[in-house]
């Protein structure tokens, strides 16, 4: 202890990691319940019990899913009042974040951070545990940056947006969702296929979270100080 | 001794979930976040009425683009003698009532519905499980009948009473007037261009296209015109609503 801090994530960004991070633990949970109802996924605009499905999906158990007993209505409930706190706590942040140029400065992906040799570097320095550049440890590094764009940029909105595309509502007040996506079986299963990706990202993030000391980096995102490695 | 630390913190994350799970279903007993929670059926159709066109069209399909075999699902045949008396006379004797809150009240034959504009449209049904299957629909538009019956300024609700029973009373459903004026909301007794037939919900079933399946009642006798749905079945305006938590607005 006794080295540097300092001052690593604004107001704005730690309040929207933790609603985000609610609101996708209660997504999760509450669409493996909702998942359970019909554990099938077609591709196309219909599919049902005597359409071919490309994926039989396991049945969740019940320590994975909200609530824990099968539920379609309270999992529905569950997932449709978290959707909105996702859904408007990343539009939030997306403005915030441009303003006060969150992403422009440090999540911008620049031409050399994408170099191959740069790249593989990072990719040798994750595997030393090594996670910071001394030079600007304050910088996220290229294997993070390429991660939460994904995250924010992609997987977000994508699940966002087949996620509307599921409501008949909407449906008919953007048409569009269902050109985009191939129908709403299609959309249906590109909403799972993105809840898997970040399933699978928060699952790669908390474990680096704990290699890089969990004191350290839960303390940052909370009060937003952070102490430089040595 | 690092490594079996990260064990332990593994084992802790995990058993975390776990107790942040079992906490979901413990908090949602409270009825103060149930409320909440609740909210979010209110939120979405207050959003969605808010900022799109009301009358906005749910998506039509071309005849190619049907599903091959449209499954059933709820009750596939009422079964109570008073329904297979209607059902063997092929429905000659069924008469739909239109009453309540109307100045004209009516009694509908088949034959009576086959004279009002026909709609007939290629549409998709979502069920709330997460299947989909498209088919053809056919029959008047619930507007022009209430039109017919001459719906009273007071009416905000219709109420559909079905011959199928759920739990020792008919299958019901509401809809307000929005979804009752659509123009894509029919009182169908055509699909894929017959008759329907009695697992599908002959002889009348309602279609209200922006909605999921529990909404579209089969088997209907009777279309109630209310004011509010606090006297209808246990008051949430339907048989899932009253009974599972269903929504009563399913637009999602």
């Amino acid at each position: 202890m006794g080295a540097t801090a300092i001052r690593r994530h604004r107001l704005a960004t730690r309040l929207w990691h933790w609603l985000n991070a609610v609101a996708v633990f209660v997504l999760i949970g509450s669409g493996l319940g909702i998942s359970n109802a019909h554990p099938r996924l077609y591709w196309g605009r219909y599919g049902a019990n005597f359409d071919d499905a490309w994926a039989q999906l396991p049945r969740f158990p019940a320590w994975l899913t909200i609530p824990a007993s099968y539920n379609l209505a309270i999992s529905r409930r569950w997932h449709l009042f978290f959707a909105l706190v996702l859904a408007f706590s990343l539009l939030g942040y997306l403005i915030v974040s441009l303003l006060n140029r969150h992403i422009q400065r440090d999540l911008r992906l620049r031409r050399r951070d994408l170099a191959p040799a740069h790249i593989a570097a990072d990719v040798r320095a994750h595997l030393d545990l090594r996670f910071h550049d001394p030079e600007a440890p304050g910088e996220y590094n290229v294997l993070q940056k390429l991660s939460y764009v994904a995250v924010i940029f992609v997987l977000l909105p994508l699940v966002i947006l087949t996620g509307l595309a599921l409501s008949p509502g909407m449906d008919a007040a953007w048409p569009w969702l269902l050109d985009v996506f191939g129908g709403r079986q299609s959309a249906r299963s590109l909403h799972f296929l993105a809840m898997a990706g970040l399933a699978l990202f928060t699952v790669v993030h908390l474990t680096l979270v704990i290699l890089a000391g969990v004191g350290n980096e839960l303390r940052s995102m909370i009060t937003g100080w952070w102490r430089v490695p040595e | 001794m690092m490594w079996r630390r990260r064990q332990l913190l593994a084992r802790g994350a995990a058993g975390g979930s776990a107790l942040l799970l079992g906490a979901c279903d413990r908090v949602v007993q409270q009825p103060e976040v149930r409320t909440i929670l609740f909210k979010g059926e209110d939120i979405h159709r207050g959003l969605q009425r808010a900022l799109f066109d009301r009358d906005a069209l749910a998506p039509e399909f071309r005849p190619e683009q049907m599903s091959p075999r449209f499954r059933t699902n709820g009750t596939r045949d009422p079964g109570t003698d008073a329904y297979a008396a209607l059902r063997a006379g092929r429905f000659a004797d069924w008469r739909l009532a239109v009453d309540g809150l109307v100045a004209r009240p009516l009694a509908l034959s088949l034959s009576e519905l086959g004279a009002f504009p026909q709609r007939a449209q290629i549409t998709r049904h979502d069920c709330v499980e997460g299947w989909s299957a498209i088919g053809k629909w056919q029959g008047p538009r619930l507007a022009d009948v209430l039109r017919a019956a001459v719906l009273s300024d007071r009416a905000r609700y219709l109420v559909f009473t079905c011959a199928d029973y759920y739990g020792g009373a008919p299958y019901y459903e509401s809809i307000d007037l929005v979804d009752a004026f659509h123009p894509q909301t029919i009182l169908a007794w055509a699909m894929n261009d017959r008759f329907l037939d009695v697992g599908h919900g002959a002889p009348l079933r309602l279609r209200v296209e922006r909605q999921l399946g529990y909404k579209q009642a089969k088997y209907l006798m009777r279309v109630t015109a209310v004011e509010s749905l606090a006297g209808v079945g246990k008051g949430r305006g339907g048989y899932w609503e009253d009974n599972v938590d269903y929504d009563w607005w399913a637009g999602i």
